[in-house]
């Protein structure tokens, strides 16, 4: 029991980083659908710093400025030149992808340098919970402050409600003053670096080695959580635990050896989140009031 | 979806220069169309040093191009299609979904040599190769039997094709030949490369008793996990000793490179013709890593195995052999004909997986 939540846990957390970074995306009013992309850029840039250096934390800010550097490359193209957002991110995909290759060609092959679980003597050495809540590698915690953070910033604060407003109205927004373009380049940028840390997490701690295409279809998963949680911080991390708890209990009844259709239960995590995501974001004024009613449209400020 | 088409570009420049000039002596081009990447250290990756020893063999006499990550279906009828009009001589396609595609495109050239990897279905300009796996796997299951603790091996596999399908048997029967109660655990992931779906599926077979892995997969991530438990795994394609130094015991290894240089050779004589080649551990196609991490009596023994495989004394699927749902197929002492075992659809008996019908 206590292997499979642990399984679990490692299978949900680069979604949830992903999630995230493009959940304040699509707040700021822009869609992103590069976070494949980017997370592969970000899983071989963290594995080549680790590999290079011997250090994991090198490597995980590596996996970031990865993610960052293609986040801004959509950046400014779809805000700066305005290009369709939806073939921009697309474009981000196949670019991150062709170029993480590239970069990793020497990689493929290497041992890599793997991010350790931490371990508090006592606490880590309670029985079954132990290891669940005090035993987990650094970015899994990291993931979990990300999600208060996220949710605490955006409705809490007024760095949250600009972002909100942007994405909301950008003209109400460019007229109150705001720099809507300011706020989207931040956000993308804020994307950019979850969906690499996302991917750093997955080429140093999830399966520590460098192998091309290697996010092999997170990141659009990580994309239909955030809608199908309606844009909330929260719903996002429950959608990314039930997904991954349906996957690995998938496996787990598959080698009980029921006679269970592999292929159904391989579909099971994406029909049971969408069906519970879909199921709690009932309320529909509610998903109406939160989904940033300008995303995807590009914003020429006139003046 | 990535497609690497600065190959094809590349030999394309090469092919119009070539015309040019005066001088220019006919090449013999051979493409590979491969499904997954020269880097996943493992199908793919044997394929292509299989191109690259056909390169060294023959010098500038010939020109090797390959496109990878093609997609099964449409995506490679579209990738042989161009080879085949950009001169390839002899296009080698190395995936089993390949096959319709690879006899389409065919068809419009026939003059260009096909030859399909994994295949059954040949035409006058399509040959089908394929390595009897099935041989490695008997080993290895031998071997798993007789390591392993839990008596419990865990299986992680790709799709239910035949191929797949004798390989689970053929383990199956190494290991029930040492321990009739062996178990095997069994869990399909429905991709052939997908390292984080694979890391999942060795972490929660290990979980339920396994203590050995094996896979037909093809990334290393399973054998970094029981590297990582302190558990054994098997090589899948090539030694991937490095990702698991005290976990792997041995590896099947995939040798391709002397097939491509005899069939490129024949080519280049004149003499290709269709044919359906199965090659195993007599002929070098299918070899196996050097054997670590286990007592010496085993690993004799499992030499021992290799030997008799190769002189034809030891076959893995020598009847009488009872299957899952309790019929017996094949005759006393004598082994399974070769379309049963490429046609496998059912399970030997003690596997507790079912098939899909």
């Amino acid at each position: 029991m206590e292997a499979i939540i642990l399984t679990i846990i490692t299978a949900a957390t680069p979604l949830l980083l992903a999630a995230l970074g493009e959940l304040v995306v699509e707040r700021s009013g822009v869609l992103n659908l590069g976070v494949e992309g980017m997370m592969v850029v970000g899983a071989v840039c963290g594995f080549g710093a680790a590999y290079g250096s011997g250090s994991v934390l090198l490597g995980v800010i590596a996996g970031i400025a990865g993610g960052m550097v293609m986040a801004l490359l959509f950046a400014i193209m779809t805000q700066s030149f305005l290009s369709n957002q939806v073939a921009t991110g697309l474009a981000l995909t196949l670019l991150g992808l062709g170029v993480s290759g590239l970069i990793g060609e020497s990689f493929v092959g290497l041992p890599g340098v793997k991010l350790e679980q931490i371990f508090i003597p006592l606490l880590t050495d309670i029985p079954v919970i132990g290891r669940i809540l005090f035993g987990q590698d650094l970015l899994v915690y990291a993931s979990f402050a990300l999600m208060f953070a996220t949710s605490y910033v955006l409705f809490k604060t007024r760095t949250g409600l600009i972002v909100r407003a942007v994405g909301g109205n950008h003209h109400s927004a460019h007229a109150l003053g705001y720099n809507v373009v300011a706020v989207r380049y931040a956000a993308i940028l804020f994307g950019g670096a979850c969906s690499g840390l996302a991917g750093a997490y997955l080429s140093l701690a999830y399966t520590p080695q460098w192998v091309e295409n290697m996010t092999a279809g997170r990141g659009w998963i990580a994309l239909a959580l955030v809608v199908f949680a309606s844009w909330m911080p929260f719903r996002v991390m429950i959608g990314a635990y039930l997904f991954g708890t349906v996957w690995i209990m998938g496996l787990f009844v598959q080698a009980m050896g029921y006679g269970i259709p592999s292929q159904l239960l391989s579909s099971l995590p994406y029909l049971v989140t969408i069906a519970a995501l879909v199921i709690i974001s009932g309320n529909r004024t509610l998903t109406k009031i939160n989904s940033p009613a300008m995303i995807g449209q590009p914003f020429v400020p006139d003046r | 979806m990535k497609m690497k088409w600065t190959g094809i570009a590349a030999a394309a420049v090469m092919a119009s220069l070539s015309l040019t000039s005066a001088e220019a002596i006919a090449k013999t081009k051979a493409c590979f169309v491969y499904v997954g990447a020269v880097g996943d250290f493992g199908w793919t990756y044997e394929h292509d040093h299989g191109r690259q020893m056909v390169e060294k063999h023959f010098g500038d006499k010939v020109e090797t191009s390959f496109v990878e990550n093609i997609a099964e279906g449409p995506d490679s009828e579209r990738a042989i299609t161009r080879f085949a009009r950009s001169g390839c001589d002899i296009i080698f396609t190395t995936s089993f979904g390949y096959m319709e595609p690879t006899l389409k495109v065919a068809k419009r050239f026939p003059k260009v040599k096909f030859e399909h990897a994994t295949g059954y279905k040949t035409a006058k300009n399509v040959t089908t190769y394929n390595a009897k796996f099935h041989e490695g796997r008997y080993v290895i299951g031998q071997i798993a039997a007789k390591v392993s603790k839990t008596g419990v091996a865990g299986y992680i596999v790709s799709f239910p094709i035949p191929e797949v399908i004798a390989g689970i048997n053929a383990f199956m029967l190494g290991a029930q030949s040492v321990n009739p109660d062996f178990k095997v655990k069994i869990v399909w992931v429905n991709s052939w490369f997908d390292p984080g779906k694979e890391a999942d599926a060795a972490k929660v077979l290990l979980s339920q008793g396994a203590d050995i892995l094996t896979q037909h997969t093809d990334s290393a991530a399973p054998i970094q996990i029981a590297e990582k438990q302190g558990k054994h795994a098997f090589g899948q394609a090539s030694d991937q000793s490095k990702f698991g130094p005290n976990a792997q015991l041995t590896a099947i290894i995939d040798s391709w490179g002397p097939y491509y240089i005899r069939r490129v050779q024949a080519v280049m004589d004149g003499t290709w013709k269709t044919q359906s080649s199965w090659d195993g551990m007599k002929e070098g196609t299918v070899s196996m890593a050097p054997m670590k991490n286990m007592p010496a009596d085993v690993a004799d023994a499992a030499m021992k195995t290799i030997a008799g495989i190769k002189d034809g004394s030891i076959h893995p699927f020598t009847g009488p052999i009872t299957k899952q749902d309790g019929t017996v197929v094949g005759e006393a002492g004598k082994p399974l004909a070769d379309g049963e075992i490429l046609g496998m659809k059912w399970y030997v008996k003690g596997i507790d997986d079912k098939l899909q019908k």
